[in-house]
């Protein structure tokens, strides 16, 4: 899909190099590096307890690093001095915020919030843009994300995937450069994993720059420009998808798409 | 002697009024000291100062007598600090005492309150970029307000008989008339009075309450 338009030379959106981080001693990230460049989609895939929730949430500035570095654009986020990560003032920190979104698997909507409230309050109040041009363009998400008639309903009257999409609406709403996906559909039934995948192949055809942790194989074969196989806290093999899923190289991705497949 | 009973039953209301309109944002503070994080290192051991402060008030404030509070607050400029009491003394003792007692429970509410907020509301806002100030106003505190509805109400009609342990103190509210008229018509009617004063009041607090929980009743999560 974005294959052909994304730019191989160009500068990458984000990049985590030899990234680090443990839990209480136990190290989850052992020196993990992902670029990502305009246009692209990647998708991550792995069992859980690999490191790919954590990979996102540090990415995502939900979790520090504690070694390895961090840089949206010419942001530089976070950069490893002597072993240890030194995180940027705060100021670069909320400038790098304004360049990603963050689509969580049990969507975090606002649950006292109307839909269209949820998708234009943080561009109202935190990027302080004009009215008009906020509600304009949540009308439009609206329509894109298919919920049209929901505007004015709050979170506990739509289904889960109504919800997701809604969650989506209100990353897109802040014009990021980069949207992640945290396992987007694993609070949903198949039926509404459809819908919510639907819209992120929308994205992807209309070559917005993505990571997606997922484990819907044939949805990442479909979008992914290119998939990366984490476990163990780190990448064992990445690749485009007709490499890395259908003639995996490495025997923990061979193991691990048996044992999902089954 | 009803109307006597109403002239009380008028600095009841004072006593109430005054009470909630200090407790209610006092406990906020309270609440958030209680759960700072903020810490010192002495030695191995990390002291939580806010924290060990707003512990040991709300420990003191719900662990006496009320009554008692009203005595140590009236009585202390003058045995501290050599202060001549004057006849406003004793209600303003009262009026300190109240809201210093109720902001201490009513901090335990916010806090139970803030604890039930999933971390993920956190962290939405946080990465929409919102600033700690805004997540606290705009996403924490509205959907507190929801869950601390019921709690709050328990302390507010509690509070509303509370106005009767003031007669200790010798504040002429409905309670110390009450007790005044029993004694000189030897008749229990006016304590019956008084009864139906509280409940009624009572049952227009709990229709109040009953309205702000039905308006807040728009979304569930």
């Amino acid at each position: 899909m974005g294959q052909e338009e994304s730019r191989p030379n160009a500068r990458p959106v984000v990049s985590i190099k030899n990234a680090r981080k443990s839990f209480g001693g136990v190290e989850v990230l052992k020196g993990v590096t992902l670029e990502v460049r305009p246009g692209e989609t990647v998708a991550v895939i792995g069992a859980s307890g690999g490191g790919k929730s954590t990979l996102l949430r540090c990415a995502t500035l939900l979790e520090k690093l504690d070694g390895g570095s961090l840089s949206y654009g010419d942001i530089a986020v976070a950069r490893e001095q002597g072993g240890r990560t030194v995180y940027a003032a705060p100021s670069a920190q909320r400038a790098a915020r304004e360049r990603f979104g963050l689509v969580f698997q049990n969507y975090n909507l606002f649950p006292h919030y109307t839909v269209m409230k949820n998708i234009t309050d943080a561009p109202l109040s935190v990027q302080k843009r004009p009215r008009g041009e906020v509600e304009q363009q949540a009308r439009e998400l609206i329509a894109k994300m298919g919920l049209e008639g929901c505007e004015d309903k709050v979170p506990c009257q739509l289904s889960g995937g109504q919800q997701q999409r809604v969650s989506i609406a209100r990353a897109l709403a802040m014009n990021p450069e980069v949207m992640y996906f945290d396992e987007p559909t694993s609070a949903l039934d198949p039926e509404l994993t459809a819908e919510v995948l639907k819209v992120i192949k929308l994205l992807a055809a209309e070559n917005m720059t993505m990571v997606v942790v997922t484990h819907e194989m044939s949805f990442a074969r479909e979008v992914a420009d290119r998939v990366v196989f984490m476990d163990g806290g780190v990448v064992v093999e990445e690749g485009p998808a007709d490499q890395v899923i259908d003639h995996p190289r490495e025997a923990r991705t061979q193991a691990f798409l048996r044992r999902i497949s089954e | 002697m009803v109307g006597m009973l109403a002239e009380g039953f008028l600095v009841s209301m004072q006593i109430f009024a005054l009470t909630l309109v200090g407790a209610i944002p006092l406990g906020i503070p309270v609440a958030l000291a209680r759960m700072s994080t903020f810490g010192v290192r002495v030695g191995r051991f990390k002291l939580r100062p806010l924290a060990l402060i707003a512990r040991f008030y709300i420990s003191v404030m719900r662990g006496t007598p009320l009554m008692l509070q009203m005595f140590a607050i009236y009585f202390a400029p003058y045995y501290v600090f050599g202060i001549q009491l004057t006849a406003d003394s004793k209600w303003y003792a009262t009026i300190v005492a109240f809201i210093i007692n109720y902001a201490a429970y009513f901090a335990e509410i916010y806090r139970s309150g803030i604890q039930s907020i999933p971390r993920g509301q956190y962290e939405a806002a946080e990465v929409l970029g919102y600033s700690r100030l805004q997540t606290f106003g705009k996403i924490v505190l509205p959907q507190v307000v929801k869950r601390i509805l019921p709690a709050m109400g328990n302390e507010i009609i509690t509070l509303v008989k509370d106005t009767s342990l003031a007669f200790a103190i010798g504040v002429a509210e409905m309670f110390s008339t009450a007790r005044a008229l029993v004694a000189s018509q030897v008749s229990m009617m006016p304590f019956a009075i008084a009864a139906a004063f509280y409940w009624v009041f009572n049952f227009v607090v709990e229709i109040v309450l009953g309205r702000f929980e039905k308006r807040l009743d728009y979304y569930h999560d």
